[in-house]
């Protein structure tokens, strides 16, 4: 038998003469790196499934909302809250840098009505850039045109779901459909984006801004400005996300005659903000879940102990036999050293396995949803070395009692 | 072979002291074959304890095979045993778990490393060839006992302990297995000690050293 195999070999003998005792206590094992594993696997596929979500709603926008008119408790007048406008959205085109194109929308909440079908619907007033800078597909006909938006002219693009409510079963194509007390023509339908954690797009009409403007409401500022709920910034360059945001901020400061030390009345929001966010939050989560899993590996650790302290008594004779063969201090730590931690190595495989299976589960049978659970392998290394590391530390105490047993006395145990 | 000088052994028994061993000095030739005899309490185990290194006089010199061990730690004593001394119990002290070869394959773990070959031929000069596979449970008393004599000898060690070999075993295997110790005593020359109580057995031996007391009471030589 090879020198370094024998240390294995006893080990297994040890074990195979304490079949159930052994097996019980690789179970405790088995279920904790099972557990880190599923755990951490289901986390990392959670924060798998938000980044893809984030970066879906387009990572080279920013978002530029207004201002809190109740900012620090005081409520501002109402009408003197200067709010983004449509002259912003310009400004921001011409004079930013790094600047694709500028979506200002608007919305407002209307009743639609076709025939005898009727629904309440959020109408956004939008200009041909909404679409690239939410990421939009149409599935019939086409979006806003540049030609609709510089003409005011009535026509509407419809999400899936209001497709299929207003006009189930007949093309909405060219339709007419009343919207509050205008008549509007559909001219296209968008792609179904499906729901995601940050809303969904599905029960939107779309029309041109100018059109919500004319028909349906006309906010002024008290400088004459278009008032507008928000506006969207498609940058060019995603590495000079933080020169627009930059640029933007003083722009408005100065368009809106903020002066030194005040706050801004609007707030700049980047996707690379909110991706870092999220990142930050699920990275917590799964490491959360992790701990928990790991109080689980820790009490199999405790386990390996336990057996192994009760193990060390029993075999006391044997230990004194050994040591009466010529057993040094180091050969009986050897051994029982090596017995934990093949213990709890097996039981971290058999965990690794079983942790898998679990998570592969739970992503086909799809309890979470569609997340997929991500087992990764940096996860998998990390679970069988803390399991062994466990089983070290765990047989470190009954091996230093059983090297230290004196064989005399050892060997008169009964 | 062994040379010990005034040896004394002195175990602290809360407030008074129990002295076991109170000046002992033996001189036993390399191939010798001694047997020890006393009574219970005479020191004869402690005795057979220390020549087997499994514990260190209070006092007093003891040199093993030309070196003195009497001061030695217990790494240093674990070699000296791995090396220079095999043993024989009462009980024979065989692994339940292994198998009649692996118990004798362990006498040479410890003292460099298993040669299964030796083993098995160990286990042939104790006329166990067939029951190289059985575990210590399907084996008889005397059959456990060859396998334990086996276990001892198949380093060769040049000094051989016995405590009371053939005590759990009836007077006709008792027979037996002296008649392999002696054999095998006769073949290896290994120098050999063993603890009895019967004289029967004793006689099997060159000499024969009474204790009494804590101290050697007379040797008769046969």
């Amino acid at each position: 038998m090879k020198k370094w195999l024998e240390p294995l070999s006893n080990a297994w003998e040890g074990i195979k003469t304490h079949k159930l005792r052994s097996s019980l206590t690789i179970l405790g094992i088995v279920i904790g790196v099972a557990a880190v594993i599923a755990l951490m696997s289901i986390g990392r596929g959670v924060s798998a499934q938000i980044l893809s979500q984030i970066e879906s709603m387009g990572s080279d926008v920013i978002t530029i909302y207004p201002g809190s008119v109740a900012e620090r408790g005081i409520a501002g007048a109402g009408g003197s809250a200067v709010t983004l406008t449509l002259e912003d959205a310009e400004a921001i085109s011409e004079q930013v840098p790094y600047v694709t194109a500028v979506a200002p929308y608007s919305s407002a909440n209307q009743q639609l009505i076709v025939g005898g079908e009727n629904v309440h619907a959020q109408v956004i007033g939008v200009t041909p850039e909404y679409q690239d800078a939410n990421n939009l597909d149409i599935s019939a006909g086409a979006f806003i045109s540049q030609y609709d938006y510089e003409r005011g002219t009535k026509v509407a693009v419809l999400s899936s779901d209001i497709a299929d409510t207003l006009f189930s079963g007949i093309d909405p194509l060219g339709q007419q459909l009343r919207m509050g007390n205008n008549i509007v023509r559909v001219t296209g339908v968008l792609e179904s984006k499906g729901r995601s954690m940050f809303g969904s797009t599905d029960d939107t009409v779309l029309i041109p801004l100018s059109t919500l403007q004319q028909t349906i409401s006309q906010p002024r500022t008290a400088t004459g400005g278009h008032v507008v709920s928000s506006i969207a910034v498609i940058v060019s360059d995603e590495a000079q996300m933080d020169t627009v945001v930059t640029e933007t901020t003083n722009l408005l400061r100065t368009r809106h005659d903020l002066a030194t030390g005040d706050d801004d009345d609007f707030s700049v929001f980047s996707m690379e903000e909110l991706l870092s966010t999220v990142t930050e939050v699920t990275g917590t989560m799964t490491l959360f879940l992790g701990a928990i899993a790991a109080i689980s590996l820790l009490v199999g650790g405790i386990g390996v102990m336990n057996i192994m302290l009760v193990s060390v008594v029993e075999r006391t004779r044997e230990i004194g036999i050994r040591k009466a063969l010529g057993a040094r201090e180091r050969d009986i730590w050897g051994q029982f050293l090596t017995e934990s931690a093949f213990l709890s190595f097996t039981g971290g495989l058999i965990g690794v396995a079983v942790g898998w299976g679990v998570s592969k589960l739970i992503s086909g049978v799809g309890i979470m949803g569609e997340m997929t659970t991500v087992v990764s392998a940096d996860i998998v290394i990390l679970a069988l070395v803390v399991s062994v590391g466990i089983g070290l530390l765990s047989g470190f105490l009954p091996a230093r009692r059983a090297a230290q047993l004196n064989p005399i006395e050892a060997l008169r145990y009964e | 072979m062994i040379r010990l000088q005034d040896i004394t052994k002195v175990y602290p028994m809360g407030k008074r002291d129990l002295e076991v061993l109170r000046g002992v000095s033996l001189y036993i030739r390399q191939g010798e074959m001694v047997a020890i005899m006393g009574h219970s309490g005479s020191g004869k185990t402690t005795m057979l304890n220390l020549m087997g290194c499994l514990d260190i006089p209070t006092s007093g010199i003891y040199y093993l095979d030309g070196r003195e061990v009497s001061r030695l730690n217990r790494g240093e004593l674990a070699q000296v045993r791995a090396k220079k001394i095999g043993f024989i119990f009462q009980t024979y002290n065989l692994l339940p778990q292994l198998s009649a070869l692996a118990n004798v394959e362990l006498g040479m773990r410890y003292a460099g490393g298993i040669e299964t070959e030796r083993a098995v031929a160990a286990l042939a000069r104790v006329g166990l060839s067939d029951r190289a596979k059985h575990k210590p449970s399907e084996l008889s008393g005397g059959e456990q006992q060859r396998v334990a004599i086996a276990r001892a000898l198949v380093k060769n060690p040049p000094l051989i302990l016995a405590d009371e070999p053939t005590g759990n075993l009836d007077s006709h295997t008792g027979e037996e297995i002296m008649a392999i110790l002696t054999t095998i005593h006769n073949e290896q020359k290994n120098t050999l000690v063993m603890i009895t109580h019967e004289a029967d057995i004793a006689r099997h031996c060159q000499r024969i050293i009474h204790f009494k007391d804590g101290q050697v009471e007379a040797e008769e030589k046969l």
